[in-house]
């Protein structure tokens, strides 16, 4: 039993190291965004090694899971799927229950480590919508879509609740791809969004008097100037003031001189923005364009409907974190807390990335040219 | 379709194997959408492109003139807290000048060995530093950070003449909290202490910009925002340093908070306090025709004054080890068990239910028993009482009377109609953390312990023992409400407010009369009559005498007892702590001006331990409320009150 066990793992090991199957513009891709994640970090924490090398270590423990991960096929992924779903589940609900945190309910204590149930649901919410549209014919129809939709509304809800409005948004989103990718036809799409518009001022006083204030504010940031405002007005003032070619790196002074909040976390492209200007934005959004545009190709070649649904609303899902980011800081969308992907300072997010790269690269490692051999 | 078709078509839909033209079609689907999806996306960031080239070129001179002119920096003025005040404008919450030490990181250069240095010329606790350090990653680098409250005109002395070698630490002037009664009060008032980290993510960080305390506990908690007011700002010109060159015309003034006026009677309270003589236990006076608390107290207590800089960790390991709890506030939360004291309430139900009538008689004999068991429920004297009726079972206290009511009335009846009086629910008084007590009933036990009612329990339901627990405020709630002939009022603490645009306080009105809970006023009377004879014959007999009006009261005698699993063990064998002791009154009986209720925790009897407490408090109240009431600036604005 043991020895077989052995015998599998190098065996493994070994075709690991013969066949990289990881997809290696795609793994250049993501290292060249770390790299720029920890320039600006470097300069945001105003030099402070200790930063830098926090995050350093995160990414290395985030590329081991995503080399893991990696090696598990889809269709093992795709057994584990309703158990994984229905685990993150469990975990969200003792969270909304009882769980710890400053103000808003969001970490689950498991004495040796402690971490966000939600986070978990940022792959589990894709994982679980492709299997479920993978048993299903497509596209779908309204029966299909209002399961689906109630499979995306549950956990949402729940972490709106906790309240995480930013992650909430993630979520759904996430799961939302997977409906659009497998062909949901358009006019239903529209029907949809329709009714959003309209529900819109229906879910307003059901809002939280915070979020109700960040929406409020985007609106009109002057007349807050010491409370919500201040983060918009300044994270603005800093992009703005980097014009074409930037204040050079670390020669921000909106940062530098601390007027810009949370400059290391959910501001940090207002840091990078202010000391790269409108070149290095636009060159940093080329390499969004470029990690999600080589995610829904591999997306195109996987082998099933599963691993492409997957794929694929992973991929989306990476865009919604920069819009959502870019947006907020230049003050076009409310402050929601969503990071940029692979540049802001936090352990979760960076992990539960490079987690979801890896599936990426397990569905790449098993396209449809390997399984067709 | 055949049986089998159809197994297959399950079975692919469990799999996910899909026939080969469906699977090709949808691949074709799939790359049509991802390609839809990568334009929409392409558009969208194109679109933050155009933002960000908005901002960076078309708004570049302007925001570039923003980023310089960041040199004008917005700081907020923190509003005055508002005071407290008892019903007769007795100072009971204060703000007074202090000063502290602020250190500016920008200008202090080494900020770590500043601190350091600071503590050789100053006492700086571990504390100090421990909340200096939170605070610093929260403030920006010119903003000046608290180091030590509080300096003494010695210490500022001492810093004063070192002041040269500490460039970036300065003594600033600022108003702080100061309850001038101290413990009287620590356990309605509360006190305010410095924010925290748990108080920052609830509160609306424009509004406490400058503020640096906020309401921990009591009335300081529950009218938090009243008390706070509305923050203001000036502008300063700054230069590259931060260093501030002037202010700017553009201010905004604070708007400072309300000031309170309580129900409470600073001079009844005190001598409430004082009547407890050290013991342990709490007293709570109401005004039954408003429901206006005029004395709260929870004894032992504490000195709030040191909550209010930080308490050191060696005074609070004090508070937190001292005997008898003084942080626990027994009014909100103290556990009794009422005895006796729940019998006025029994017998009303077996009037107002239609099981007993006045003047029915009952045969004490010592004993009681369940028809069909032989377990014996007592009566306090062997071989009982006799015949005896309502006023006489209410005065002499037989238990038998109210065994028998409550064994015909059933346990559904009894907790539904003493429920009426609040037993078993937070009282909503205007203070936070309130507990609710236990109000037997088979739902309560069901969800508690999952078990099914037994008719013994209803048995010694009656008499306040079993599964009864009370708060001291939720059993004057009740008493306050059978007072008033059944017509309940919130108890509640706040009676007027006086804000910033206001020159006179205001008396808040009252919540709109709810109707009586009590259906015939002849059994209200016949009750009152019991609750009478307690006092002018019955077990409480000294505790009237020479009062100008007649007193409805009841004591409670409840032995002190801890379970430990199958048997209760006496906590102590001596009669002077044996007990858990109780007395609850109203007075004048016909036209109630206050009801009292005094809980002991250790003593003889009610009779002679809680009574004369009760005594004192109405002897500080009557006869001169009436005139009392109408002193100051609030009386002519008070709703008039039957």
């Amino acid at each position: 039993m043991i020895g077989t066990l052995l015998a599998q793992m190098r065996y493994r090991l070994g075709t690991m190291w013969r066949k990289p199957r990881l997809d290696l513009p795609l793994l250049g891709a993501l290292l060249l965004l770390m790299g720029i994640g920890l320039g600006t970090l470097f300069s945001a924490s105003d030099l402070d090694p200790d930063f830098v090398l926090a995050q350093g270590l995160r990414f290395v423990l985030g590329l081991v899971l995503m080399l893991m991960i990696s090696r598990i096929p889809p269709s093992v992924l795709r057994n584990w799927t309703p158990w994984l779903y229905a685990a993150s589940l469990v975990l969200l609900v003792i969270v909304v229950m009882h769980g710890e945190g400053r103000g808003a309910n969001r970490w689950l204590d498991l004495r040796f480590v402690r971490f966000q149930p939600s986070e978990l649901l940022k792959l589990t919410m894709p994982m679980m919508i492709a299997w479920y549209l993978n048993g299903r014919p497509l596209p779908p129809g309204w029966v299909t879509l209002g399961i689906a939709g109630a499979l995306i509304v549950l956990p949402a809800a729940l972490i709106a609740k906790q309240p995480d409005l930013g992650t909430a948004l993630l979520v759904a989103a996430s799961g939302a791809f997977g409906i659009f990718l497998s062909g949901l036809a358009w006019w239903r799409i529209g029907l949809l969004l329709g009714a959003f518009a309209v529900a819109i001022p229906i879910g307003w006083p059901f809002l939280h008097d915070y979020q109700k204030n960040r929406v409020l504010t985007l609106l009109d940031p002057e007349a807050d100037p010491l409370g919500n405002g201040w983060h918009i007005i300044q994270s603005k003032i800093a992009v703005g003031s980097g014009g074409v070619w930037g204040k050079g790196w670390h020669h921000g002074t909106q940062s530098r001189l601390e007027f810009l909040p949370e400059h290391t976390t959910d501001f940090i492209f207002s840091v990078f923005a202010e000391e790269w200007g409108l070149v290095g934005v636009l060159l940093l959004l080329a390499l969004y364009v470029f990690i999600i545009a080589r995610c829904l190709w591999i997306a195109t070649n996987a082998r099933d409907t599963y691993s492409r649904l997957l794929a694929g609303s992973i991929s989306m899902a990476l865009f919604v974190y920069v819009m959502v980011n870019g947006g907020m800081i230049t003050g076009i969308l409310p402050v929601v807390g969503v990071p940029l992907p692979l540049v802001s300072y936090g352990g979760t997010s960076a992990v539960s990335l490079l987690a979801g790269f890896g599936v990426l690269m397990s569905i790449h490692a098993h396209r449809r040219t390997l399984a067709t051999r | 379709m055949t049986m089998n078709s159809l197994r297959q078509r399950i079975k692919r839909a469990a799999h996910g194997h899909k026939p080969i033209g469906d699977a090709h079609r949808e691949a074709a689907l799939f790359t049509r959408r991802a390609l839809a999806g990568m334009a929409i996306i392409v558009l969208c960031l194109i679109g933050l492109g155009v933002r960000f080239w908005i901002l960076q070129v078309r708004q570049h001179a302007e925001l570039n003139a923003r980023s310089d002119a960041n040199r004008i920096v917005t700081r907020p003025l923190p509003p005055g807290r508002g005071l407290i005040y008892d019903r007769n404008g007795v100072l009971l919450a204060e703000n007074i000048a202090a000063f502290r030490l602020e250190v500016t990181p920008e200008q202090a250069g080494d900020v770590q060995a500043t601190v350091t240095r600071l503590g050789e010329v100053l006492p700086i606790s571990d504390d100090d530093i421990t909340r200096f350090n939170a605070q610093r990653k929260r403030k920006r680098s010119y903003e000046g950070i608290p180091l030590r409250l509080k300096l003494s005109e010695e210490e500022i002395a001492r810093f004063s003449i070192n002041r040269w070698a500490f460039p970036g630490v300065e003594v600033v002037p600022y108003l702080t909290r100061s309850y001038p009664l101290g413990a009287e009060f620590a356990h309605t008032v509360g006190y305010v202490g410095r924010i925290d980290e748990n108080d920052l993510t609830a509160l609306d960080a424009g509004e406490y910009a400058g503020t640096t305390h906020i309401g921990k506990t009591g009335i300081e908690r529950s009218y938090e925002k009243r008390l706070h007011g509305h923050v203001g700002y000036e502008k300063i010109e700054v230069n590259a340093d931060h260093r501030p060159l002037r202010v700017l015309p553009d201010r905004l003034a604070p708007v400072p908070g309300d000031n309170l006026y309580l129900s409470i009677d600073a001079h009844l309270q005190e001598v409430t306090e004082a009547a407890f003589e050290g013991r342990a236990g709490a007293a709570v006076a109401i005004d039954p025709r408003s429901g206006e608390v005029l004395a709260m107290v929870s004894v032992p207590s504490f000195d709030p004054n040191l909550f209010v800089n930080g308490i050191s960790s060696v005074d609070y390991r004090g508070l937190l080890e001292a005997e008898h709890k003084p942080l626990l506030n027994r009014l909100l939360r103290g556990t009794y068990t009422p005895g006796s004291t729940m019998k006025p309430f029994v017998g009303l139900a077996g009037l107002e239910l239609g099981l007993r009538k006045p003047e029915d008689t009952v045969l004490s004999t010592g004993e009681f028993f369940i028809p069909g068991q032989s377990r014996a429920y007592r009566d306090d004297v062997r071989g009982g009482f006799g015949r005896v009726d309502l006023v006489q079972a209410i005065a002499r206290s037989v238990n038998t009377y109210f065994y028998s009511v409550s064994l015909d009335m059933g346990i559904d009846r009894f907790s539904d109609y003493l429920g009426r009086f609040g037993f078993g629910q937070p009282t909503g008084i205007d203070l936070l953390g309130e507990g609710s007590g236990v109000l037997p009933s088979r739902q309560w036990k069901r969800a508690r312990f999952n078990q099914p009612w037994y008719p013994g329990e209803t048995v010694i339901a009656g008499i306040g023992q079993g599964y009864w627990v009370v708060t001291p405020l939720q059993l004057a709630n009740a008493v306050s409400t059978l007072a008033a002939r059944g017509v309940p009022h919130t108890p509640h603490l706040l009676r007027a407010v006086q804000s910033a645009s206001d020159e006179a306080p205001v008396v808040l009105p009252l919540a709109p009369e709810q109707a009586s809970v009590i259906g015939k006023p002849e059994d209200w009377l016949a009750v009152q009559r019991g609750m009478i004879e307690v006092v002018r014959a019955g077990t409480a007999r000294a505790m009237g005498i020479g009062f100008p009006y007649d007193i409805a009261g009841k004591t409670g005698t409840a032995e002190r007892y801890s379970r430990t699993d199958e048997t209760w063990t006496s906590i102590s064998a001596s009669p002077i702590e044996r007990h858990q002791v109780l007395f609850e009154c109203f007075t004048p009986a016909d036209a109630p001006r206050i009801a009292v209720v005094v809980a002991l925790e250790a003593g003889r009897s009610g009779a002679s331990d809680a009574a004369p407490i009760a005594r004192k408090m109405l002897d500080a109240w009557l006869p001169g409320d009436q005139q009392r009431q109408h002193i100051g600036s609030l009386a002519t604005a008070s709703g008039e009150q039957p």
